[in-house]
């Protein structure tokens, strides 16, 4: 294949992978009207004017219910994935690193829970939930967020690799206890698989749809994603809301982007190690 | 190699840095063990292993009622919801839609993520780091979002493609299927891209040279040596899609408020929500039970099948 070639193929696509959302930024800078009256892909005179207007009016309409359902969100995905990601580098670090009695039992089991699809956990939970009288609370998404199979899987890889028992036997002698060695010394060697763990968690709860849908009544308990799709539900009733689910699209995805962004150096060699090697 | 190997046969452990030395685990060392496994293994427990065996309970019940009007109480019924399920025609019309979908969206996206990665490993690119984020920023759009964007794209009124929506109804009953399965791609292409691509950059560069030595071109090479190299992550994303595709459920579930032609049974998943909120929780439990055992097998035959051949 030419060079030429190469460049074309990848040059196609990238338009079909950033024109929607180019679109989207153009649209988020035009009023109601003009969304359908003005160049689809390209700004207006007033776009800066327009943009701003159509953030105050995202972050005003409903007494500010779309700041609270950012705040939702970054607290379902952000702790979520902070502490669940703790918990599955932990657990995958015991399964690499020592040998006890039923280890491959318990690997076996996170294993087979890697292929259990989440949106057929959600329905039991929302049984389970309901006897417990929690539904409707930020605990019945936050809770089942926790669990990552794959995280551990992917934290026993690593930890497997990239740990070596000498070290540990070297801190042992030095009289540093198990755990202690873990948070100080295993952890910074870990240090790409955490941040891979933590970025496809965080995005694994930010996108969840089928549990809040279930689980939740309550507007105000709504992460991001489930209150644009109510408002985006209810356009054919309230017009108005179309250039606020628009913008508050755009809004919502800068989060994500930036800490992709940010993240990129971690992320890389993570997935590396993840996938194959 | 050592991923897949762990994922598909689960008895061999990967065999990593050394481990702790048999007979030398302390009493300290075995308490630290279960402190380490503990949190996850509690949670693990409350939120996978409960609910599954609950929804399986609940979908050996069935409601009883004393006349028209009495008291609904719960009683054994067997396997009546499976017969239920069984013959329930929307829900396997559902169910044929999503294999249907995934049989021709899954080998696409996959083939567009196996070229794009073999381009980015080649040297014919300029920016390739431009490349890699531009094609995997829509990863970071979650479903909901894509289907609300692409929903308004597709729409003959506000898309910037008027000329192309205004003749072809994107959101009618032909097509929407594969409008659905065009978000999907658009969302998932790129991060399968990148699994595929770091995969390619761990072979080592001798081979290319041997190989480049021996007068292989840079097609030959792609084919001979780096594609059966990468298998094992394109079968990981393969069965990620898998999964994925029999979960449907924000996109078709999204875009309902753009076509009429999605109703409430179109995917499986939908079918599950549908009847959870009419509500049948015990019919909803058994339907979730036959898709969860259902993607399970698939993934699993997937594995087994796909690893054979790869051995051969």
């Amino acid at each position: 294949m030419s060079r030429s070639a190469a460049m074309l193929i990848m040059g196609v696509f990238t338009l079909y992978f950033l024109t929607p959302i180019w679109w989207l930024l153009t649209t988020s800078t035009k009023t109601g009207g003009e969304i359908s009256s003005t160049a689809p892909l390209w700004f207006t005179a007033n776009s800066a004017g327009t943009f701003f207007t159509n953030l105050g009016r995202l972050f005003a309409y409903g007494d500010g219910l779309f700041g609270r359902w950012l705040l939702n969100s970054a607290l379902y995905a952000g702790v979520g994935a902070l502490i669940g990601t703790v918990i599955a580098a932990m657990c995958g670090y015991a399964l690499a690193k020592y040998e006890f009695r039923g280890r491959e039992a318990i690997f076996n089991i996170v294993l087979s829970g890697v292929l259990v699809p989440a949106t057929a956990l959600a329905l039991p939970l929302f049984l389970i939930f309901s006897r417990v009288e929690l539904t409707n609370t930020m605990w019945a998404v936050f809770l089942p967020s926790l669990v990552s199979p794959f995280g551990v899987y992917l934290a026993r890889i690593y930890a497997a690799a990239s740990v070596p028992g000498e070290l540990l036997e070297a801190a042992r002698l030095d009289g540093s206890g198990e755990i202690r060695t873990f948070f100080t010394v295993s952890t910074r060697l870990m240090a790409p698989a955490l941040v891979t763990i933590f970025l496809f968690q965080f995005v694994a709860i930010w996108n969840n749809f089928f549990l809040p849908l279930i689980m939740l009544r309550d507007q105000a308990l709504f992460p991001v994603t489930l209150g644009l799709y109510a408002w985006n539900s209810q356009i054919s009733q309230i017009p108005e809301l179309r250039s606020l689910v628009i913008v508050g699209a755009l809004v919502s995805i800068l989060p994500l982007i930036i800490a992709f962004l940010a993240l990129q150096r971690f992320w890389s060699s993570g997935l590396g190690a993840g996938g194959v090697k | 190699m050592q991923a897949m190997s762990v994922i598909s046969t689960p008895a061999q452990a990967p065999k990593g840095a050394p481990l702790a030395r048999r007979n030398r685990t302390s009493g300290a060392q075995r308490r630290a063990v279960a402190l380490f496994i503990a949190p996850f293994g509690i949670l693990f427990l409350a939120f996978y292993a409960i609910p599954i065996v609950y929804a399986v309970v609940q979908s050996l019940l069935t409601v009883e009622r004393e006349g028209t009007f009495g008291k609904p109480r719960q009683v054994f019924g067997g396997f009546v919801q499976y017969e239920q399920v069984f013959q329930n025609t929307a829900f396997w019309e559902s169910v044929g839609r999503v294999l249907l979908f995934g049989v021709v969206q899954v080998p696409i996206m996959l083939g567009l993520a196996l070229l794009f990665a073999l381009l980015l490993d080649s040297p014919l690119l300029k920016g390739k780091k431009f490349f890699r984020l531009a094609f995997f920023a829509p990863y970071a759009v979650p479903g909901v979002i894509a289907a609300i964007m692409w929903g308004f794209l597709y729409s003959p009124s506000l898309s910037p493609f008027g000329a192309v929506t205004s003749n072809v109804d994107f959101l009618g009953g032909n097509l929407v299927l594969w409008a659905i399965a065009n978000i999907v791609t658009w969302v998932y292409v790129g991060y399968n891209m990148l699994i595929i691509y770091s995969s390619l950059l761990a072979i080592p560069t001798e081979i290319y040279e041997a190989a480049r030595l021996d007068g292989a071109s840079n097609i030959q090479i792609a084919w001979r040596i780096k594609i059966p190299l990468v298998i094992p992550a394109i079968i990981l994303t393969a069965v990620f899609s898998i999964i994925g595709t029999l979960q449907l459920l924000a996109e078709p579930q999204t875009l309902r408020s753009f076509s009429s032609a999605i109703n409430s049974t179109f995917t499986p998943n939908l079918a599950v929500y549908t009847t959870a909120s009419v509500p049948n929780y015990n019919l909803a439990a058994a339907f979730s039970v036959v898709l969860a055992l259902a993607t399970f097998i698939l993934s699993f035959v997937f594995l087994k099948s796909t690893q054979r051949k790869v051995t051969q």
